[in-house]
């Protein structure tokens, strides 16, 4: 290993033209590092430029400005075949005329690997992913689970310095799509390859990942592990896209150095006791934001601090959580609480029209800037 | 009745299939009957059939002959042996310079931007909205003594101060290829371009991810992807190029004769219709057996089936 990062996109555009004639840039001045070892995803709805991101990492796509890097070496204009990492492609691209076996050694006949050598490898690389005996059959008489693990294998086997997985889980049905995800983890770190993967489904990010890059429009909106992006979003799209946010806007009203108090007119009051992010001033118009689960619902009880009065208005239960729409003065806030205990007993459940008093604890909450 | 139909789905397909099946065996099973009938029957002088049992006209067609210049007793005549020859061997080489034509034009179609694609088929198809007899005659006007290409070849001489000497071209075997190609091309496009188009984008990409350069791609994923098109468009071209007379009687002339002239001959120039059949089962018991064994080797041209 002669670099610490195993990839590195510095300063990175890829620029499209569009069927109507106009210039998109797809990917827009992207700068990301990424370890060796680290499984790494890229997260984000379709058209924010996590695919073209890897494209341009294994060579299929070459970047308009910027450069990307692989074991520290500047790639250019590099074919595909000259780089040593591989793909796993979302549609599998498993040659449907050969074998598994045949599919397994495709890349090794094309190192000029010795015969018993490729026989080896591929017979190593079928077992690592639960293939063993399949090597005679056609891609087609295998089941979606099957063929994924068979596109794995055929990227595995080159032993590649990263591994690029382009939505690999997305044909898959949930139950599965599960499975997969900690079998991928748990390969990862038993190979010590890095992965680089890209995906839309928040949930598969947080499970896998190490670090995220969370992109939308061309850009990286904030890269972290799971807990910093769930935890401490950079911004209101972020806090957005990963799991659910409650945005209240407000304007700040007192700043110290740690902390914000923010008021509310929504609630007609202020919330206090904040943590805050950078860049913010006094008298900013802002977003608090709070996760649903972080809302403490209280029935009944004496106002304190960050506390308000509100009514409910709607009850969801879905089996694990329930999920209760409130309203304070007008603001609609969702609160979602674990079924800790069953719900069978009315009694237990909130019913609509019912008063609460919901307290946003300041240590859960974010203040973010207005965009 | 009606009722009953409607509940048996296997008398629903014999009806549907009714149509076809009469048209078939009145028009292609029955004439094929009787062509074998006729073929093992004797001429009578004035050039009708007798009906017998003989194999004169297969004997004949071998090239075994009785009737020799130099009195002997029996004699070998390769003269249909040799005409079954020439027949084989062009349509071989139609075949096999039409895939070589096709295959790059059908990949630069298949690989073209799709609303492209619809416009360069479109073209291809073009010819194929004129006579066939009168796209073998412009062939004619472009190879004869006097044709365009002798003219263009005789400027540029003049003009370059070499001595010319139109070519022959016309009635030579060179001629009846051309047009053979020239005809044939379109029914080996379309069905190579069809399975080239289904190839995935993503297949080249593999590919390439896992090591291989063009060559490589084009020899281990392309051309084996796309030879379902390749086996269909060969028994589009060959079998036809087998059987026709009229691009080798009209580029051909008499000095090339196949196997199709020789059975148009003689059932309208010799009024042998009893050798004509035979001649005729000849040409489709050939045409069965490389069929049978190139198929056998590369399938039907079908989807890739599941062994």
């Amino acid at each position: 290993m002669t670099s610490e990062f195993a990839v590195e996109m510095r300063d990175v555009v890829k620029r499209f033209i569009t069927p109507e004639g106009n210039e998109m840039a797809a990917v827009d001045h992207v700068t990301m590092k990424i370890r060796n070892g680290e499984f790494f995803s890229m997260l984000g709805s379709s058209g924010c430029g996590k695919t073209t991101s890897l494209r341009m990492i294994a060579g299929f796509e070459w970047p308009t400005e910027g450069e990307v890097y692989i074991e520290g070496k500047a790639m250019g204009h590099t074919p595909p075949f000259q780089r040593k990492v591989n793909t796993v492609f979302q549609s599998y691209a498993l040659f449907q005329h050969l074998t598994i076996y045949q599919n397994v050694a495709f890349g090794l006949e094309m190192e000029n690997a010795k015969e018993d050598e490729i026989k080896k490898r591929v017979g190593r690389a079928l077992d690592m992913v639960q293939l063993t005996g399949m090597d005679r059959r056609k891609p087609k008489q295998l089941s979606g689970g099957q063929q994924q693990r068979v596109a794995l294998a055929r990227a595995l086997v080159k032993t590649p310095d990263v591994l690029l997985l382009d939505e690999p889980l997305g044909a898959l049905d949930l139950k599965l799509r599960k499975e997969m995800q900690l079998e991928l983890k748990a390969l990862q770190q038993q190979l010590g390859i890095t992965f680089i993967y890209v995906t839309h489904d928040q949930e598969e990010a947080l499970t896998m990942s190490d670090r995220i890059a969370v992109m939308s429009k061309g850009k990286v909106q904030q890269m972290g592990t799971p807990v910093e992006v769930y935890e401490r979003p950079a911004n209101k799209f972020v806090a957005d896209f990963i799991g659910e946010s409650n945005f209240l806007e407000g304007k700040i009203k007192s700043l110290t150095r740690k902390e914000a108090s923010v008021f509310i007119p929504g609630l007609n009051a202020e919330v206090t006791g904040m943590p805050i992010s950078e860049g913010l001033a006094k008298g900013e118009e802002v977003v608090v934001s709070i996760r649903p689960e972080k809302v403490r619902l209280v029935e009944k009880g004496a106002l304190k601090m960050n506390m308000f009065r509100g009514k409910v208005t709607n009850t969801v239960y879905i089996g694990a959580d329930t999920h209760i729409y409130t309203e304070v003065h007008g603001v609609k806030l969702k609160v979602l609480e674990q079924n800790r205990i069953s719900r069978l007993d009315p009694k237990s459940f909130y019913t609509v029209g019912q008063d609460v008093s919901l307290l946003l604890m300041p240590e859960n909450t974010l203040v973010l800037k207005k965009d | 009745m009606l009722k009953r139909l409607r509940e048996n789905k296997s008398a629903q397909g014999t009806l549907l299939a009714l149509p076809t099946i009469i048209w078939m065996m009145g028009l292609l099973i029955i004439p094929l009957i009787l062509t074998a009938v006729v073929s093992v029957g004797k001429r009578s002088p004035d050039g009708n059939v007798i009906y017998a049992f003989s194999l004169d006209n297969y004997i004949r067609l071998i090239g075994y002959s009785t009737d020799c210049a130099n009195g002997q007793a029996s004699c070998f005549d390769p003269l249909y042996v040799s005409i079954l020859g020439r027949s084989l061997s062009l349509a071989f080489n139609t075949t096999v310079l039409v895939i070589l034509l096709a295959y790059p034009l059908a990949y630069f179609i298949a690989r073209a931007q799709p609303k492209q694609r619809n416009s360069y088929l479109f073209l291809v198809l073009i010819p194929l909205w004129t006579n066939f007899v009168i796209r073998v005659y412009a062939w004619m006007i472009l190879l004869r003594q006097e044709g365009v290409i002798n003219i263009a070849l005789g400027a540029i001489a003049r003009f370059l101060h070499i001595p010319f000497q139109p070519l022959d071209m016309l009635y030579t075997p060179g001629a009846v290829l051309v047009g053979m190609v020239y005809e044939f091309l379109p029914f080996m496009i379309l069905p190579i371009y069809t399975s080239l188009e289904k190839i995935d984008n993503s297949l080249y990409e593999a590919a390439a991810d896992l090591g291989a350069n063009a060559v490589k791609t084009f020899t281990r994923v392309t051309l084996p992807l796309s030879m379902p098109g390749v086996v269909a468009g060969t028994i589009l071209v060959f079998i036809p190029v087998m059987g026709t007379f009229i691009v080798s009687d009209i580029l051909g002339g008499r000095q090339v004769i196949l196997v199709g002239n020789l059975i148009q001959r003689q059932f309208l120039d010799a009024r042998d219709p009893t050798f004509g059949s035979a001649a005729s089962l000849i040409l489709m018991v050939m045409t069965l057996i490389v069929t049978y064994f190139y198929t056998r080797k590369f399938g039907f041209g079908e989807e890739i089936v599941v062994a």
